[in-house]
């Protein structure tokens, strides 16, 4: 704890941003932070988090209600899995699909990733993806795959505010986010002189179509799409408003004709 | 040529239950997936969401996560469903085998990842997850042929486990192809474990006690838990594993 008063923290937080203008951003986002964690820690019974303990009694609670009244569905599960869907969603902890989606055990095979971003095809480059893919559509032959954006995502902040000029300030994140670089383009070029938060409301979307499009340079996921056997969505969930839109990507050759 | 068809928002559905259900039917006549897709959010908005509101506008602001999970993308295994993580709780990566792979091998989805859950949320554990009957395991221990070029993405990818089959094939050479797959696939959480300490910015917090990290391993044949914490060796100025439990 601070030997300081909280009227004095704030006074000298008042001062220093007075002086140092250009600190106003950075201020503004770590007093966001700490609201919120405030936040947390004044909600929750206890204010210490014994993670060991927690996934404790939640393992204890999933085996006595779940598991256990259930030996059926777990049973069977524990023989092979065919989900019908794979699932791109958000490593942010707001957004599992297991609750948004009330997905259980079986129902969906789920890739999370900062943005829920889709790289484009390649052997070497993000192989996690790649594989995952590969895995979802060859050997489960799932019928579905989502890509799931969300609201207030941190990832789509990144991709809008790194300048991405090749001098990276993280080791992977950069990197990572600038998949979806068409997105932001698309962006700025539409909604330049709208506010960032509005930006990235619409990047979050936009992001998703890109993702989308990348998914169809596998060459598994556009023979499954080609043939039917295969559909791509796009979702969006967003838990400022508690809403979700879900929307189809169409892919399809037409009839040749002759010139 | 590629376009994008008209949207379905699911936002203004709560109010009517007889509205919602006529309209949900008329859907479901032409496009069963949006609707299963409707009721499947209408029912977390219905039983989550609305009730706990209060909660769920305070998280809008901003989250501060104090787990990260490293979680296999099995549709069996998923941690909020088994550990039991609520909304807020875990920043979570899915990834085939659950892998972690040494900060020299360069970029991954993975490791981009762990530097914004570590560097920027701050997280104070880090959980990595693994599973019995992990198919990508068992692509892991069944790959016969080493030469990249034929390897399809899933041999690629699992070949980040190569020194776990290598351990368990040496160890375990006697037991049956599902036994030694166990067994790897419990080595291989081992190892992307120790592979989390390649990462400078991960294994100043561990030597710090800022973050703890844990391996744990789900069997789902008879619903079992085991896991286990990485400590540090002081006397070998190294790392060792811990405190390890089974819950069943």
């Amino acid at each position: 704890m601070g030997t300081k008063s909280y009227d004095e923290a704030i006074y000298d937080l008042q001062k220093l941003l007075i002086e140092k203008d250009e600190l106003k951003t950075v201020a503004a986002a770590k007093l966001e932070q700490i609201t919120a964690e405030l936040q947390t820690v004044s909600s929750s019974d206890s204010n210490s988090f014994d993670p060991v303990e927690r996934i404790k009694q939640g393992f204890v609670t999933f085996k006595k209600e779940k598991y256990d009244t259930n030996p059926a569905l777990y049973g069977e599960l524990a023989k092979g899995q065919s989900p019908k869907y794979m699932v791109f969603a958000c490593s942010d902890s707001r957004v599992c699909p297991s609750h948004v989606l009330n997905f259980h055990p079986g129902d969906a095979f789920v890739v999370r990733n900062i943005a829920n971003m889709v790289p484009p095809y390649d052997k070497v480059k993000y192989a996690g993806v790649g594989a995952a893919i590969e895995y979802a559509v060859l050997h489960l032959k799932v019928e579905n795959i989502v890509v799931i954006g969300h609201s207030a995502c941190g990832g789509i902040k990144g991709l809008m505010t790194f300048p991405l000029d090749g001098n990276n300030s993280t080791d992977f994140i950069e990197d990572w986010v600038k998949i979806c670089l068409p997105a932001k383009t698309k962006v700025l070029a539409e909604n330049g002189k709208s506010a960032l938060e509005d930006q990235c409301g619409r990047c979050e979307k936009e992001a998703v179509n890109v993702s989308l499009a990348n998914l169809l340079t596998y060459p598994f996921v556009r023979e499954g799409v080609v043939k039917g056997t295969l559909a791509l969505k796009g979702g969006y969930y967003d838990f400022v408003n508690g809403s979700f839109e879900l929307w189809g990507l169409k892919f399809g050759l037409s009839p040749a004709h002759s010139i | 040529m590629v376009f994008f068809t008209e949207r379905t928002n699911m936002v203004e559905e709560l109010g009517s239950r007889d509205e919602f259900l006529q309209r949900s039917r008329e859907i479901e006549t032409s496009y069963d997936l949006i609707g299963e897709i409707r009721q499947r959010f209408l029912r977390f908005k219905r039983q989550k969401y609305l009730p706990e509101i209060e909660k769920f506008q305070a998280l809008a602001i901003a989250q501060s996560p104090k787990v990260m999970v490293i979680g296999c993308a099995d549709s069996r295994v998923c941690p909020s469903y088994v550990l039991g993580f609520q909304p807020g709780e875990a920043f979570t990566i899915r990834n085939v085998a659950n892998l972690i792979t040494p900060i020299e091998n360069g970029p991954t989805e993975t490791n981009s990842a762990l530097e914004f859950a570590v560097t920027t949320l701050q997280v104070e554990n880090i959980i990595v997850m693994g599973h019995s009957n992990c198919g990508g395991i068992a692509a892991l221990m069944s790959h016969q042929n080493h030469q990249e070029q034929k390897s399809s993405l899933v041999e690629r990818w699992v070949m980040n486990g190569k020194a776990a089959k290598l351990r368990t094939q040496a160890a375990s050479s006697h037991l049956s192809f599902d036994e030694q797959c166990r067994k790897c696939e419990k080595e291989s959480i081992k190892d992307s474990v120790m592979n989390l300490i390649t990462y400078p910015w991960i294994r100043d917090r561990v030597k710090r006690g800022e973050v703890e990290i844990h391996g744990c391993y789900y069997n789902l044949s008879d619903c079992s838990l085991e896991k286990w914490r990485l400590s540090s060796d002081t006397i070998n100025n190294g790392f060792c594993v811990s405190d390890r439990e089974i819950w069943t």
